[in-house]
């Protein structure tokens, strides 16, 4: 277990170091330069220096990857703004923050999104699921094969600003989306985000609906449910307290793939509801060619899809004893 | 939308005729038949994949033949009726008449600001974003054979470095580098002095849309061929002297298309998602070349007042997606009658 861990965890790093890496050259093909920026209009030549060297610029890139690396455990100081305790991910050119602290402020935003959302589409997910295997080749069996074909194919620019329009502008029954920290009223921000994490269930419950059900099946005509059942276990027992085990586990390896895309897909789940996550936090730092922002969202955003992939394989050996990770 | 489903109707009704009279004469003699024969039998009985492939085939058709409905119709994309027009648009820029300004001269609607039509913007679009994803869909599914092939037939050291590109890519947030990346490749293609052509985003996009898409597939293709590899036929060709380029083309590559063709259909409704993810963050197509995902960002900057604009995009990707979902699940179920849904 321990080994497997360490393995796996160093593979992350090397994942994340090359991506990095390949994200840190890419940005220099670009064809705006950052120190022109904030030279502003006119720019003698000798400011356009001094910004440069201030920003470390004027060193090869390799040097200047190793700083930002460094910076990552150590710290970093700059001319430019001062001190950049650990963990330092540079600072953004556009709006001269740390970029950590950037990240740090918006992660609440994506984290409140995505959790909710997993939570709105896990249980109604497996709850319908596990109905439908209760009760197979009735209605609610048909009805959940159809909405997840439409329910994955909907595109959510499509579906968010109609539910917006239809419950927000036209019913009234709702605010706009927004982001109210939880600790300051979590009924506000329970309100306030109800319809984005609705409008991601509608695309993805239906999924669940039916990969619990043909689980749930699959594991139903398992040896040991029929030999629970031979001792005289009552089939609700049978159902509630075995079967179900057996089913979680294909589900948990989709939903870690599917909390990723969550994760990662939150940019363009913020930009409908605009919402001011990590996500736009990335797309105004395209915009902006703002180098030390987009490195540092983009290396969280790979951290968070690699470590996923980690966590689910530990949960897989958690819930399945016959898996050895090894 | 009525011509897709009167269309679909009729081959629907005449494929359950020509299999009842196809299984009518096969009762009287054994015919042997290849895997695509059996292939495209099974298919021809299945009403959900006949009826999806006829929506799917339209919706190429209506992209093909842009300009013909162009012309046949009267209006063009590019200019803006509504500024040219008094009488269209009101003062804030959104249409007079209720509805998006649909009348029988714009069928769709006016688009609210320019004022262009909506109707010839959705098919010029459409015609956009499918050559897109169809070039895209061919380009990665093809370097991800290949990959994957040779991947898993050669194997050793080969394999360990395609694997790592591999897992990189598959890790990478895509969503976000795709963005990050048309820039980047814009620049990379075109000399700081020169002009930017208009064509060049249109590259870009399939440039980046493929780095990021062959992966998948290929790390499937991958563990097919490891699996095929230890297989008997091909040892018996291997020791026969078969040299690796016949056993990849002539016993390899044979059992690789059914998955290789469920792949393709998978990625190609994915890629027009993609697409259309672009052209809403604003990182697609540019203007004035009408694109499918950009009038998403359109509709929604314009819903609160003008949500009939959005409707004409999103209803017809929406039918396009299912219909291609449809159509790859009643592929696969052709090539594969055991598999369950």
């Amino acid at each position: 277990m321990t080994s497997f861990l360490v393995r796996r965890i160093l593979g992350a790093i090397v994942i994340l170091i090359l991506i990095s890496l390949i994200t840190f050259y890419l940005f220099y093909a670009l064809p705006r330069d950052p120190a022109r920026a904030f030279c502003g209009k006119i720019c003698r030549p000798e400011t356009l220096t001094l910004i440069r060297h201030n920003l470390g610029m004027d060193e090869p890139l390799f040097v200047q990857y190793w700083h930002w690396l460094s910076g990552i455990f150590m710290g970093r100081e700059f001319t430019q703004f001062g001190a950049c305790p650990a963990p330092c991910l540079g600072y953004s050119f556009a709006t001269q923050e740390p970029v950590f602290s950037a990240i740090v402020d918006r992660f609440p935003v994506t984290l409140s999104l995505t959790l909710g959302a997993s939570v709105v589409i896990l249980s109604f997910g497996i709850l319908t699921g596990m109905l439908a295997a209760w009760k197979v080749g009735q209605p609610l069996d048909k009805i959940a094969s159809s909405t997840s074909v439409i329910g994955a194919s909907l595109q959510i620019y499509f579906v968010g600003p109609l539910v917006v329009f239809a419950v927000v502008d036209t019913l009234g029954l709702l605010p706009r989306p927004s982001y109210v920290p939880f600790t300051e009223d979590p009924l506000t921000w329970f309100v306030h985000l109800l319809i984005p994490w609705v409008v991601l269930s509608i695309i993805f419950t239906a999924n669940y609906t039916r990969m619990t059900r043909s689980q749930m099946l699959e594991q139903l005509a398992e040896d040991y449910v029929r030999t629970a059942r031979a001792k005289g276990m009552s089939g609700r027992s049978v159902f509630f307290r075995f079967a179900w085990r057996g089913a979680m586990i294909p589900i948990i390896t989709i939903f870690g793939v599917d909390l990723a895309t969550l994760l990662g897909g939150a940019i363009i789940t913020e930009q409908t509801f605009t919402l001011h996550g990590i996500g736009e936090l990335a797309v105004r730092a395209v915009q902006n060619t703002d180098l030390p922002m987009l490195l540092g969202v983009t290396v969280v955003g790979a951290a968070a899809i690699v470590f996923l992939n980690i966590v689910v394989d530990v949960l897989y050996a958690f819930i399945d004893p016959r898996v050895r990770l090894s | 939308m009525t011509f897709p489903s009167s269309t679909t109707a009729e081959t629907g009704s005449d494929a359950v005729d020509t299999v009842a009279a196809a299984a009518a004469g096969s009762s009287a003699a054994v015919v042997g038949r290849s895997p695509g024969q059996l292939m495209w039998r099974r298919f021809r009985r299945d009403r959900t994949g006949l009826i999806s492939a006829a929506i799917v085939l339209a919706f190429f058709l209506i992209a093909l033949l842009a300009p013909v409905i162009a012309w046949a119709y009267g209006k063009d994309p590019y200019t803006p009726y509504g500024g040219n027009q008094p009488g269209l648009l009101n003062q804030y820029g959104y249409p007079i008449l209720p509805n998006g300004g649909i009348s029988g001269d714009f069928w769709f609607g006016l688009e609210p600001g320019l004022g262009r039509d909506v109707f010839t913007q959705l098919v010029y679009g459409i015609r956009t974003s499918l050559s897109i994803a169809l070039i895209v869909t061919v380009l990665s599914t093809f370097i991800g054979v290949t990959m994957g092939i040779t991947s898993g037939y050669v194997g050793g050291k080969t394999d360990y470095v395609i694997g790592r590109v591999i897992d990189t890519l598959l890790s990478f947030p895509s969503q976000l580098f795709l963005i990050v990346l048309v820039p980047v490749v814009e620049v990379a293609l075109v000399q700081p002095d020169q002009e930017t052509p208009a064509w060049l985003r249109y590259v870009s996009i399939c440039i980046v849309l493929t780095v990021l898409g062959w992966a998948t597939i290929a790390r499937l293709l991958r563990a097919q061929v490891l699996s095929l590899r230890e297989r008997e036929f091909i040892e018996a060709a291997r020791v026969t002297g078969a040299s690796p380029g016949r056993v990849i083309f002539k016993e390899l590559l044979p059992n690789l298309w059914t998955p290789i063709i469920i792949q393709a259909t998978l990625a190609l409704p994915l890629y027009v998602g993609a697409e259309a993810g672009l052209g809403f963050l604003g990182a697609g197509m540019t203007e004035p070349t009408p694109d499918w995902g950009r009038m998403f960002q359109v509709g929604a900057n314009v819903y609160h007042s003008d949500v009939t604009y959005l409707l004409f995009p999103g209803v017809s990707m929406l039918i396009f997606v299912i219909a291609f979902n449809l159509l790859g699940d009643s592929i696969r179920d052709a090539f594969d009658p055991k598999t369950k849904r």
